[in-house]
């Protein structure tokens, strides 16, 4: 489901393809609702290993997250800090993930290659960063985590569930239709990159 | 004051700094990171830079790390050669290490290689990492600490190029480093940049370099000015925070250099995120301790 309150864009879990596919790079999006996180080892044991979910992730938002973990002492876990990790890590094997797993949201940091754009695309899902480095302001937007899976990961790797509330902002990076944000500013980056090395080769001679 | 108790005095005093260097950034890159915003003007850019300090307050107003990837902890000794407690210093800080990981509490990041396991409490062969050099007749000792994320180790690159590249080749080197990993390690970054005889000395002294304060200059004139145009050039590439576009994509950029053998031109590149989390204590034998990368803390933090 799609709202827009006080000029916000917030969507909630689980999100319908149509939902999906209205959103643009660039947009800016706050999401509600149950996620999930996953990085390198979930998608190790999905892709490569043939291991399956613990959870039905269709619809859903996966972030690419190892978050701080304390127990309470009722037994049950509490977010200490939380912030998205380094998504082209994922890259290899992101496409079949998203094709196998139905995820339709992934939030990370920094941009994502061309596989994954394709299966954006293909599958009607798109990828979001989240500003990363400011683990507690996210935190306060995780409400409960609900379920702790695969576990002997370790705390950064496991699968952990979580309801969130406001998670964002989350800025659009690759969309449905497979346009590619942080692709586009890396050529104009590798653009000023090329002008600004004769630059200051040319400021250099003359003093070394 | 016996032995023991000298030891857990190291040991408490470095737990707690590794404890409030998680929750607070140092104070040289708190006020680069204002003047950066200060003269943003990309609505879009401003908006990072404000959750950044939102981010901030709300970690020391919850005593918590302000990032969940508190790093790998990697340590600099600058040892006195007759500082009294020198044989004990692996250790303690070892222990301090793990202390810091149930307290903090600090993610354990720490995973053996080979046998693939997480050790749960951030130490394992090799871990800390721990640098040492001796100052020969003098009784203090200074120990720096830096939580290494993984997100601005992975651009960290070194390489020994041919002399007659020059010095246009190290500045090759670097910007295309930033060009293709910049974006995604947590910009404005620091940068810091090792020149030398190979990969080795490279890599080592481009790590030494993320150690000096932001806004620093290499007290060679030669170093200093290249500095000064890889930062204004960098910038220039208008990475911006978050790798989303915007005025500044370094806090800075560090050289640190040394001689090298006639036919090579080693460089060797690392970088620390905006989160640059590193401290620097200095002990004096008797374990009074001064900072002067944190004025915030006192121990009882």
């Amino acid at each position: 489901m799609k709202k827009i309150i006080n000029g916000k864009t917030i969507l909630t879990a689980p999100f319908t393809e149509e939902d999906i596919r209205t959103l643009h790079a660039g947009d800016v999006i706050y999401i509600d609702g149950e996620i999930v996180t996953g990085r390198d080892d979930v998608h190790i044991r999905v892709i490569k290993e043939g291991m399956t979910l613990p959870v039905d992730i269709r619809g859903m938002a996966l972030m690419h997250a190892g978050p701080i973990v304390a127990g309470t002492d009722e037994g049950r876990f509490r977010v200490i800090a939380i912030g998205p990790t380094t998504s082209m890590r994922m890259e290899k094997l992101e496409y079949d993930f998203i094709k196998q797993t139905g995820v339709r949201l992934i939030i990370g940091k920094g941009g994502m290659g061309s596989r994954t754009a394709e299966a954006c695309r293909e599958f009607g899902a798109v990828h979001c960063v989240l500003p990363a480095g400011n683990a507690v302001v996210t935190a306060s937007c995780v409400e409960e985590i609900t379920g702790a899976e695969w576990l002997d990961l370790g705390m950064a790797e496991a699968l952990w569930r979580m309801r969130v509330k406001g998670l964002g902002p989350l800025i659009v990076t690759i969309d449905s239709s497979g346009r590619n944000l942080f692709e586009e500013k890396k050529q104009e980056y590798k653009k000023r990159r090329d002008e600004q090395i004769e630059e200051i080769s040319r400021r250099l001679g003359p003093l070394l | 004051m016996t032995v023991k108790e000298k030891q857990k005095i190291i040991n408490d005093t470095i737990a707690a700094f590794i404890n409030y260097i998680a929750v607070h950034l140092p104070d040289d890159v708190v006020s680069r990171l204002e003047e950066l915003r200060a003269a943003e003007n990309d609505p879009a850019a401003l908006s990072i830079y404000d959750m950044m300090f939102e981010n901030m307050r709300l970690a020391a107003e919850l005593n918590r790390p302000s990032c969940q990837d508190t790093g790998f902890v990697q340590f600099r000794i600058e040892c006195g050669s007759r500082f009294p407690m020198i044989h004990y210093l692996e250790d303690l800080l070892r222990n301090a290490v793990i202390k810091a990981t149930h307290e903090t509490p600090l993610r354990p990041n720490a995973v053996e290689t080979f046998d693939e396991y997480n050790t749960g409490d951030n130490t394992g062969t090799g871990a800390p990492s721990i640098s040492w050099s001796i100052i020969p007749d003098w009784d203090g000792c200074a120990i720096s600490t830096y939580l290494a994320g993984g997100g601005c180790s992975l651009p960290g690159h070194a390489a020994v190029l041919m002399p007659g590249e020059g010095y246009e080749g190290v500045v090759k080197f670097v910007l295309d480093r930033i060009a293709e990993y910049g974006p995604n390690a947590c910009p404005p970054l620091l940068v810091g940049v090792g020149i030398a005889n190979s990969v080795d000395t490279a890599a080592q002294l481009s790590k030494k370099a993320l150690f000096r304060p932001v806004g620093s200059h290499s007290p060679n004139a030669k170093a200093a000015e290249m500095e000064q145009l890889l930062e204004d050039g960098i910038n220039a590439m208008g990475i911006g925070p978050q790798g989303m576009g915007g005025k500044a994509s370094v806090m800075g950029v560090n050289i640190e250099s040394a001689a090298r053998h006639t036919a090579t031109l080693g460089v060797g590149v690392s970088f620390g995120c905006w989160t640059h989390r590193r401290g620097k204590i200095v002990f004096d034998r008797d374990l009074n301790f001064t900072t002067d990368t944190h004025s915030g803390f006192t121990i009882g933090q």
